[in-house]
């Protein structure tokens, strides 16, 4: 069982909802990357979206664009991304790692290449924003045969048909955006979510189902949890990464998180 | 030219690839508005009054024909072929950017939509963007690079006469590139009202098929003219490739034909060698930006690179996957020449025929000069000319130490 697939049976066991949380690797300086990993586990993440910089990130905001820029400004590439992992590995076995970015760096150091070295990091899966399941045939079929995820995105523009359709393609889980728009822009709307989330559930075969873009606190992820089985929070903690002191980074988003988790449970 | 045993040629296929390029990598929002752009695209292509609604507004809006001009003075220059140009210059606006954009504007019409949005580099799409939204009255937002708006001030402060919002882009590189990522923000964010005017055969399905059509009245008119004015097609075409929109509406109608070679030309900037420049066919490998797979300038990491060239509208990264696809085909050859030698043509086109072109056309006219004088007088080399230069006269100026 992948670390994906045991992390979501066991909340469901629970009957806990999902936290997932999203930081960028390498900002704002790379040495704050673990560290900030382990604070996010600590104050209760689930599981952890770790964004590879990438120089035209066409669906972000300006908040995590931000982000980016901080990591680039460091030169930090996919290959560093993946020694994060290692790093953080050796003291968290159990926490999924998903690696999200745009196709570029993954494309151009080879699925393959990638692959052999995401197994070794035990990175648990992909999220690539610019990848549909119309183009992902080659890159899945690399990341299947090593029993890794392809998580998929299904937007508020997507047909009910595409929806089953992208659910059986994707694995690990479902990540639906909630809003037209780039990352951080707006709040999401629970009433439309909900709406959204029933048909959605209905033909995602058991995979969960995640929301993201527009939580960025206790009370958005409150909103929206019970319509799903988790939510995604990102430019909020990318925020706290750009305005915060580096020494000062584990305890601050240590107690945001924290703040959410309560909210959740 | 006997072409019994050849299939005719076809790209893309229905899911937007040419050969192992183009394709749609983009986030799953803008799928539905891609897929429905693409059927009604389909629709109108079989819709004789569609069609002869847009030949009118070529004709009587943008008006065309533009003429196939025989350099006589610019070919004694050159010693040798004979130099046609292809006056894309004498469009309304100043370049061939709005035959794409009186289409666009007419599938947005159809679609309902009430804005406009477009990225633009030189700021001639940008013009001519908002031109022919003033025309139908919708709203009209267009990007662009902060560093671009300060090299083409003319462009931007013609957009804002039209009634255009012009956005400056601040992020990255601040030139076309950057514009882009910030109108697809844009688009993914308004996708319900917005219909997103691409100014080249690049981005997602079905773009890369919609300009090259739009544009194919350059070559569809070319080849008929030069059948009446030489009784014959041309030896060679030439035309300045950055996105490649003018290239492809030129190079499109004869890709069938095999006895015509066709040449692209891309920015070398300070020359290849330098790193300095604007010409992944030449120098890039095939990667993915902007919705489609084709060749980039990027690093060993896979961040896109920093381009430059003298000419705004040559400064991207990437290029239409068409091209890509006919690069690996070998149905066209893809040159380079320096920012130096594009000014250097650009004052000679100015002296021997007193036509002043885009920098931009300046690349197809310096490869020009150096080909023609190889070929003996009986070739002809047909030339994009794909716009005009007064919007580059403060660059020219600047670099004459003339304050204008």
């Amino acid at each position: 069982m992948s670390r994906l697939a045991k992390r979501f049976a066991s909340l469901a066991r629970d009957g806990r909802k999902a936290l997932n949380t999203y930081i960028v690797a390498g900002d704002p300086v790379p040495e704050a990357t673990v560290p900030a990993m382990h604070a996010l586990v600590a104050g209760g993440a689930d599981l952890i979206e770790l964004g590879v910089p990438f120089s035209d990130p066409e669906a972000e905001g300006p908040t995590i664009q931000a982000g980016i820029e901080r990591a680039l400004a460091h030169g930090v590439t996919l290959g560093d991304v993946m020694d994060m992992v290692s790093a953080f590995r050796r003291d968290d076995r159990d926490t999924p790692v998903v690696l999200m970015g745009y196709l570029n760096p993954f494309l151009r150091m080879g699925y393959e290449d990638f692959c052999t070295q995401a197994v070794a990091a035990d990175v648990d899966g992909v999220i690539v924003v610019n990848l549909p399941p119309e183009e992902a045939g080659t890159f899945q079929e690399a990341l299947r045969s090593r029993h890794m995820d392809l998580v998929l995105l299904v937007a508020p523009t997507t047909t009910a048909e595409r929806a089953a359709y992208i659910a059986g393609q994707g694995s690990g889980f479902l990540y639906y955006v909630s809003y037209k728009g780039v990352t951080g822009a707006r709040h999401a709307d629970a009433a439309d979510v909900a709406k959204r989330l029933t048909g959605i559930r209905a033909v995602a075969g058991g995979l969960p189902v995640l929301v993201g873009f527009g939580i960025k606190d206790g009370a958005s992820a409150a909103a929206i949890a019970p319509h799903a089985d988790g939510v995604v929070v990102g430019s909020a903690l990318v925020d706290t990464m750009g305005s915060t002191p580096v020494a000062g980074i584990g305890n601050r988003l240590k107690a945001q998180v924290r703040d959410i988790r309560d909210a959740l449970d | 030219m006997s072409r019994s045993n050849r299939v005719p040629y076809e790209a893309p296929t229905d899911d937007g690839r040419f050969g192992d390029y183009g394709g749609r990598f983009v986030a799953e929002t803008l799928i539905h508005a891609l897929d429905e752009l693409t059927r009604l695209y389909a629709s109108v292509s079989r819709d004789s009054a569609f069609q002869a609604a847009l030949a009118r507004e070529l004709k009587d809006y943008v008006g065309r024909p533009t003429p196939l001009y025989r350099a006589d003075r610019l070919t004694e220059h050159a010693g040798g072929a004979r130099i046609y140009l292809k006056r894309e210059d004498l469009n309304h606006t100043g370049a061939h950017k709005i035959n794409n954009t009186v289409g666009q504007a007419m599938l947005a019409s159809r679609m309902g939509k009430t804005r406009l949005i477009a990225e633009t580099g030189a700021g001639q799409h940008g013009v001519a963007t908002a031109t022919v939204a003033a025309r139908l009255g919708l709203e009209c937002r267009v990007y662009m690079g902060s560093e671009d708006i300060a090299r083409q001030s003319i462009n931007v402060y013609r957009m804002k006469l039209l009634g255009a919002e012009v956005a400056p882009v601040n992020a990255g590189s601040r030139t076309l590139k950057d514009a882009m990522n910030e109108a697809m923000r844009d688009w993914v964010t308004n996708v319900d009202n917005t219909h997103y005017i691409i100014g080249s055969v690049a981005g997602p399905h079905p773009y890369p098929m919609l300009v090259r059509d739009f544009q194919a009245v350059i070559g569809n008119e070319a080849k008929e003219q030069c059948l009446a004015a030489e009784g014959r097609l041309p030896d060679l075409l030439v035309a300045c490739v950055g996105g490649g929109s003018n290239a492809m509406g030129l190079f499109y109608p004869f890709v069938d034909d095999d006895g015509v070679d066709i040449v692209g030309v891309e920015a070398g900037g300070e020359g290849l060698g330098t790193g300095r420049h604007a010409a992944p066919l030449n120098a890039g490998t095939p990667g993915v930006l902007h919705g489609s797979r084709t060749y980039l300038m990027d690093d060993e990491s896979g961040q896109i690179a920093e381009t430059h060239s003298i000419s705004a509208g040559l400064d991207y990264p990437g290029v239409g996957p068409e091209h890509a696809f006919w690069k690996d085909l070998g149905r066209a050859r893809y040159a380079s020449v320096t920012d130096d030698e594009a000014l250097a043509a650009f004052r000679v086109l100015n002296q021997t025929e007193g036509i002043m072109p885009a920098l931009e056309s300046s690349h197809a006219v310096a490869w020009t000069l150096r080909e023609a004088a190889r070929r003996p007088r009986e070739d002809i080399i047909l030339v994009n000319l794909s716009g005009r230069g007064d919007k580059d006269i403060h660059t020219v100026a600047a670099i004459d130490g003339i304050e204008v």
